[in-house]
């Protein structure tokens, strides 16, 4: 097909081009991507699906506002170099959002492709696109590393290297001020490394996408906490001129309900942890154990608790039980996510909530006890509020369940910062535009100020707050 | 990276080790711990300061041999280096003028107690430490102690040294001779923190117990470190290590430090032969 010469009838006609995936049952017995990526005739025929809208309404619900008619144009005319250099100008990620974005509520909802269709999922594969444009830099080697403006002298501290953190590390780079990253664990990455598995996001990506970083002389601190190795004020006073805080969500919320301490229960964050950051589906190869249960259950219905259950999957489990106290429609999961745990054989209970956990003499989780839902009339958040059915109490066996029910913020900025004004739920206060805080100098952005989101939204604020701290740095204005 | 400086055994299984950490020497306070990793595979463990140096940059941790972490830091030397190492962590001990406070270090517990027993005496307390061994070997640290207690009472379960008896012995005997106790701070065996805090309950002494449980990340992100305290769930690397010792379940949290034992011997031992752990 001559891309110049389709018109838009035929465009329209092209059907959306499928990603291949592994096998669901290879995948589940390791720990590598699901989908394996489009070759260039797929993107191709993808691309050429594409209207180039003049009014771009794909742009419009981006949060960081990719060219993506440009980008798109790019791979239609082969020229990949040119097509992700354009995604670059706005996103730094493209390898990580062309994968883990929910592309269906962002660029895709708007498109007019879809909208043709009626139907979102026939929208232009946008985020499939941006994954095979970043994946063609990424197999050509190292990436070419962005023009760095004349150093300024002044000095930026980013606490955290999650997606927020090192979008900011970039932005704020690329103008020429000094940068370093602080992240408190071992291997720098944040929510990329511990959270996200490899079967959804390898590592290798994150892990490249932070070597660019140091390559365009950003400095990353690995075993630094801020907030207990040097509080905020101590990096004012070794000499740092502006300070981004984005230290994530990170302190897991538990159901509050009986048994819940026993050995075997894991908050989402433990289990993901100890499963992507520590390695220890490789146990004894890596020293950290986790629990290698038959039966699982996972509570929750978000990306993170399909994360979680997909995992148990990997980790031998045979049985993993999703339970969840609304309906499908209800999830906030993306449908990808649970489309693919549904096909590796996570079971679904839907309408049912566990109310206890049950014990033995050792202190190991054996059973949960659940009791079924029925959904009632609207809550504040819009969908229908569950009910418990009086008298539906029931168990299942398990050896290790899993609670993903979100998280609340990190105490350890805030609580060594009080003059960083914070919400009810211990948010951290930002200016919506400038990701300004109440503190002179203090920026922040991703989960610690939008509570549990998504990669994109910490991206997109990173942006705002790096375009903020650039102009207070020219200015001095604050 | 951070650099050993020194490292001595102290008992069979028990050695100290002074490691670089200029950041981690200048902001940690009595109390508080560090987590470090020994290899790239390594394990991330939860290991109490047990003393340190601003003006020198250094700290000092007093370790046991339990797991394959700890007998791989025990092979390692001044001039190697110690793959991460984060910290200062937890909320350092809350220290002011109580009057008499007791210090009861159990075995290894007789390191983290040391700087407690140090920034209570600074604050115009009377500090009566009470050391208990297994036996007299284990008994560590003897000499530091004393230099900041106005009196030490030694307890062995054997009678090699001291008391014949455990460290609720010495207590009972601090209460009989009509000692006026305003707190009791119990670092050692979870066993041991739990008798001393039976005790103390029924004396009414206000008694704070530092934790040593699983972690992984220690910075409040994970809640492996969870505790029941009172009728509240607490996480031991932001909420703690130390709590009040009448509210800690100490049988929630003893099965809790059980929760790997088989995985751990099997690190252990995997080490031992030589399969794995090989320092970079």
């Amino acid at each position: 097909m001559e891309a110049k010469n389709l018109t838009t009838k035929e465009r329209l006609q092209i059907p959306p081009v499928a990603m291949p995936e592994q096998d669901p049952r290879e995948r589940v017995r390791n720990v590598s991507e699901v989908p394996i990526g489009y070759d260039a005739a797929m993107a191709l025929t993808e691309s050429q699906r594409c209207l180039q809208c003049k009014n771009a309404p794909c742009v419009k619900g981006c949060p960081v506002e990719i060219d993506i008619p440009a980008f798109i144009k790019a791979i239609v005319e082969g020229k990949y170099r040119d097509s992700i250099n354009k995604i670059k100008e706005t996103n730094i990620l493209p390898a990580v959002c062309g994968r883990v974005c929910p592309q269906e509520e962002q660029c895709q909802k708007g498109c007019v492709v879809g909208k043709a269709h009626k139907d979102v999922d026939k929208a232009v594969q946008i985020g499939k696109l941006e994954r095979f444009a970043a994946d063609w830099e990424m197999e050509r080697g190292e990436a070419e590393v962005p023009v760095i403006k004349a150093s300024t002298g002044k000095r930026v501290a980013v606490v955290g290297s999650g997606p927020a953190g090192l979008t900011v590390a970039a932005d704020v780079r690329r103008e020429g001020h000094e940068v370093t990253v602080f992240e408190a664990l071992h291997r720098p990455g944040g929510v990329l490394i511990y959270g996200i598995p490899e079967f959804r996001l390898p590592k290798r990506i994150v892990m490249r996408e932070v070597r660019n970083l140091e390559r365009m002389g950003v400095t990353v601190r690995t075993n630094y906490v801020v907030g207990k190795t040097a509080t905020i004020d101590e990096l004012f006073d070794e000499g740092f001129d502006a300070v981004f805080v984005a230290t994530g969500a990170g302190l897991p919320l538990f159901m509050r309900i009986p048994g819940e301490n026993l050995n075997g229960v894991y908050s989402a964050n433990e289990y993901l942890t100890r499963a992507n950051l520590m390695a220890a589906y490789s146990f004894p190869e890596s020293d950290t154990p986790i629990a290698r249960a038959r039966n699982v259950a996972v509570f929750g219905g978000g990306n993170v608790a399909m994360d979680a259950a997909r995992t148990a999957l990997r980790l031998g489990a045979e049985n993993v039980y999703l339970i969840y106290r609304r309906s499908k429609a209800e999830m906030p999961a993306r449908v990808e996510e649970v489309h693919h745990a549904e096909q590796e054989g996570v079971q679904m209970m839907l309408l049912q909530n566990p109310i206890r956990l049950i014990g033995d003499d050792d202190g190991w989780v054996r059973e949960v006890e659940c009791i079924k839902m029925e959904l009632g009339e609207p809550d504040a958040s819009g969908r229908r509020r569950p009910v418990p059915i009086e008298g539906s109490e029931f168990r299942v066996a398990i050896d290790a369940c899993i609670v993903a029910i979100g998280n609340a913020s990190n105490p350890l900025v805030p609580a060594t910062t009080p003059d960083i004004a914070v919400n009810k739920w211990g948010n951290i206060v930002a200016d919506e535009e400038t990701l300004k805080t109440s503190k002179k100098g203090v920026y922040a952005g991703g989960d610690i100020v939008l509570g549990a989101a998504t990669v994109i939204l910490a991206m997109g604020q990173g942006r705002k707050a790096a375009h903020a701290i650039n102009e207070f740095l020219a200015s001095g204005a604050w | 990276m951070n650099k050993i400086l020194e490292k001595e055994f102290i008992t069979p299984f028990v050695f100290r080790m002074k490691v670089e950490a200029p950041e981690i020497a200048r902001k940690r306070k009595a109390g508080q711990f560090i987590i470090l990793r020994t290899c790239d595979a390594g394990e991330r463990i939860p290991l109490t300061i047990a003393d340190g140096n601003a003006d020198e940059g250094w700290i000092e941790l007093v370790v046991q041999v339990v797991g394959k972490t700890t007998k791989q830091l025990s092979a390692l030397g001044p001039g190697q280096e110690i793959c991460d190492l984060a910290g200062p962590l937890g909320k350092p001990t809350h220290i002011e003028f109580f009057g008499t406070v007791v210090i009861v270090g159990g075995g290894i517990g007789i390191a983290p107690s040391h700087p407690i027993a140090q920034a209570m005496k600074r604050a115009g307390n009377r500090v009566i430490s009470i050391l208990g061994g297994r036996t007299k070997d284990l008994v560590i640290m003897e000499e530091k102690m004393r230099a900041t207690s106005d009196r030490v009472v030694v307890t062995t379960d054997d009678g090699s040294y001291g008391i014949k008896g455990l460290v609720t012995d010495a207590i009972q005997k601090l209460v009989d001779e009509g000692e006026k106790i305003n707190l009791v701070v119990a670092i050692g065996p979870p066993i041991m923190m739990k008798f001393v805090s039976l005790l103390t309950k029924k004396f009414d002494i206000p008694t704070l117990v530092s934790l040593n449980t699983i972690m992984v990340d220690g910075t409040g992100m994970c809640g492996a470190c969870r505790v029941t305290v009172g009728d509240q769930t607490k996480f031991v690397c932001v909420d703690g290590p130390e709590f009040d010792g009448h509210k800690v379940d100490f049988d929630e949290m003893m099965k809790r430090l059980r929760a790997y034992e088989s995985d751990e011997k099997t690190s252990r031992e995997r080490y031992e032969q030589g399969c794995c752990g090989k320092h970079r």
